[in-house]
């Protein structure tokens, strides 16, 4: 797809979160997102994924205004959004929406749809005269494929597809530009996880939204993200279309994580040998030193134990921090 | 013919909830055998932790009862046996891992505490010889620097390792049967891979029986040999992993195939099922699944299909099972 403008954009973020701990009076940082830079265009689904501790959650955190860099900018249409007055704030707030995976947390139980859809209408007084209110929950249910006579029941009286769907309808109250979806369908079963899948990709088409779709599942991420950001201890190790991310990823952690995925062909062999990694994630609190992949990667040699790798295009068209990376994938270590 | 090692034989569990009663487990029955895995496949409310749970007798009463079949660990039956018998059976037979270590581990003992605590009560061994046993487990499972290990605490044990205390704490008796639910859904993908592989040779290694509950077809079909499918309560489908996989003989699995979502292709619209899984409160007559089948007509909706061997070893409840395509 031709990428448009850039709308939201991460500019060397850093976020540091300070450990105290009051009885034994000992310190540290929490080393969650470290120099990040990434782009998000105009009409561009952007996924991002990682494994729990990575920091993909934090840097939607980010985006969305529920954190503060500790340094770095996050910058929209190209203006650093810390630097934004009390009305610029607002109407950034009110065009980039957040989805969350936990459908029945981020519903409040007590309220109707009705409620919790014109919501958004009550803290932007400006957005839609109250007389318009009704229709657009209307409209905003049906559009999700919800029955809009629906309206005046409660949370619990849907599914968990369902509830996801009013989420979004809530996202699309005030008619955003960008949606922040923070796993928005790992908790979902298989047979449902599609359906919002197709409506997610339906709405970005139809509205020409752009998407930061954060996961952890590489196969739904393939089915909706134009390009993948692959995050690994706070950091990006690895960028660029999806296509070449997930069938042909260059950094060891990439393809390590694409080969965890267990995948059978049409008879039911298990095809492709799976990387087993050695060991855990380290604690963001110490990240190793160097590359912070060495103490489970296979391709490691004394230079990832000395030299941080750069995120930098090695010949592969793509940006990947890893020293060995060629255009030629390295053959990985199978198990 | 032999009494097989562990059977469940039309299994029948209800919840009596304040709006009604749910037939959570609705008539599950299969066999296994040394050695053998069976991966018990479905999604949520589809009866897979409540059927294990059951055969455990540690559901909670009430709401949850049994109301009727039976399971058996050789001849010996285990929903009649008294709770101090039952007691003796559970780790030492059959053992069940659950899905949340961090949850199903104590947080205010060491994991040494426990593991010792474990095997001095069910073994009578002393502490020593307790510490000896722990340890070698904990090395067994992958842990490295298991003597260090049996000094921490939960907390201080990321996801991966404390479900490898885990693991370890289930083959601690040495268990001929061990049900295993979800065993691998609360760790990420790379740290899945490790633990599934772990599973595997403790299976090889042990020969013990193992029922893996998991939502993850992808899953099922890398570890088990034989997979059983559920929906609303009930057994849809049950037959060799691979065979399942390749040729499946219920619209709902076939459905459910297509709807996971394959890494290889880009797919302009994924196939959904439509619908949702049905409120067991008010369950759809006939088949379950009818509502969202693409093959149902007016009998589906009028009958409930029976289990029929539709091949040696494959089994389908569905009226339409010749008609079902990948």
């Amino acid at each position: 797809m031709t990428a448009g403008d850039v709308l939201l954009e991460a500019v060397n973020v850093v976020k540091h979160f300070p450990i105290k701990d009051k009885v034994f009076g000992s310190s540290g940082v929490i080393h969650a997102v470290d120099d990040v830079s990434l782009q998000l265009h105009e009409g561009e689904v952007l996924g991002i994924v990682g494994e729990s501790g990575c920091g993909k959650s934090t840097l939607s955190n980010l985006f969305m205004l529920l954190e503060e860099p500790t340094s770095g900018q996050i910058k929209f249409r190209g203006q650093d959004i810390s630097t934004f007055s009390k009305e610029e704030t607002q109407t950034y707030r009110r065009q980039v929406q957040m989805v969350f995976q936990d459908t029945f947390g981020s519903l409040n139980p007590r309220m109707t749809i009705t409620d919790i859809l014109t919501e958004p209408f009550t803290l932007h007084r400006d957005f839609l005269p109250k007389d318009e209110w009704n229709g657009r929950v209307r409209e905003l249910l049906a559009r999700v494929g919800l029955d809009p006579d629906h309206a005046n029941r409660y949370p619990h009286q849907f599914s968990g597809g369902q509830r996801q769907r009013i989420c979004i309808a809530r996202a699309l109250a005030l008619e955003p530009r960008i949606l922040v979806c923070d796993e928005p369908v790992s908790a979902l079963d298989v047979s449902v996880q599609a359906q919002i899948v197709n409506l997610l990709k339906d709405l970005q088409t139809d509205f020409g939204l752009s998407y930061i779709f954060v996961a952890h599942d590489l196969s739904v991420v393939r089915q909706i993200a134009d390009r993948v950001a692959v995050m690994y201890l706070g950091e990006v190790v690895e960028i660029g279309d999806e296509a070449d991310v997930l069938l042909r990823p260059s950094h060891p952690y990439t393809q390590a994580l694409v080969s965890a995925l267990p995948t059978a062909d049409a008879s039911g062999e298990i095809v492709g040998s799976r990387i087993v990694l050695s060991g855990d994630l380290p604690s963001p609190a110490n990240p190793p030193s160097g590359c912070r992949f060495n103490t489970r990667c296979w391709l490691a040699q004394s230079k990832c134990f000395d030299e941080k790798p750069a995120l930098i295009d090695r010949g592969t068209g793509r940006p990947a921090a890893c020293h060995f990376v060629t255009s030629e994938p390295p053959t990985p270590a199978h198990a | 013919m032999p009494e097989p090692l562990f059977t469940v034989e039309n299994l029948q569990v209800e919840f009596r909830t304040d709006d009604g009663v749910v037939h959570a487990v609705d008539g599950v029955s299969y066999t296994l055998e040394k050695s053998e895995v069976l991966a018990v496949l479905g999604e949520s409310g589809s009866g897979k932790t409540v059927h294990a749970r059951a055969a455990m007798r540690i559901l909670d009463t009430p709401p949850a009862f049994i109301t009727g079949g039976s399971v058996r660990l050789g001849d010996m039956e285990l929903l009649t046996l008294d709770e101090e018998d039952m007691r003796e059976v559970r780790g030492s037979q059959v053992a069940m891992l659950f899905q949340d270590p961090h949850t199903a581990l104590d947080p205010v003992y060491t994991v040494g505490e426990q593991l010792i605590e474990l095997l001095k009560a069910r073994r009578r061994v002393s502490k020593r010889e307790a510490t000896e046993v722990a340890t070698a487990l904990l090395g067994r499972v992958g842990i490295p620097t298991p003597r260090e290990r049996l000094k921490a605490y939960p907390h201080q044990l990321s996801g991966g390792i404390a479900q490898r205390v885990m693991v370890a704490m289930a083959v601690a008796l040495e268990p001929a049967v061990l049900l295993a639910d979800e065993p691998t859904s609360s760790l990420d993908v790379t740290v899945q891979a490790q633990v599934l592989e772990l599973l595997g040779s403790l299976v090889a290694e042990t020969q013990m029986a193992m029922v893996l509950i998991t939502h993850n077809l992808a899953v099922a079909v890398g570890l088990a040999d034989r997979i059983a499918v559920m929906y609303a309560g009930r057994i849809v489908e049950l037959g060799p992993a691979r065979e399942i996989y390749s040729d499946p003989k219920h619209p709902y699995t076939a459905a459910l195939l297509r709807s996971i979502p394959d890494i290889q292709i880009r797919e302009e619209r994924l196939p959904a099922i439509k619908g949702a899984p049905p409120n067991l409160l008010r369950p759809p007559t006939g088949c379950a699944f009818h509502p969202r089948c693409p093959l149902a007509d007016d009998r589906c909706k009028a009958e409930v299909p029976p289990e029929v061997e539709v091949r040696p070893g494959r089994w389908s409840a569905c009226f339409h099972a010749d008609e079902v395509t990948r």
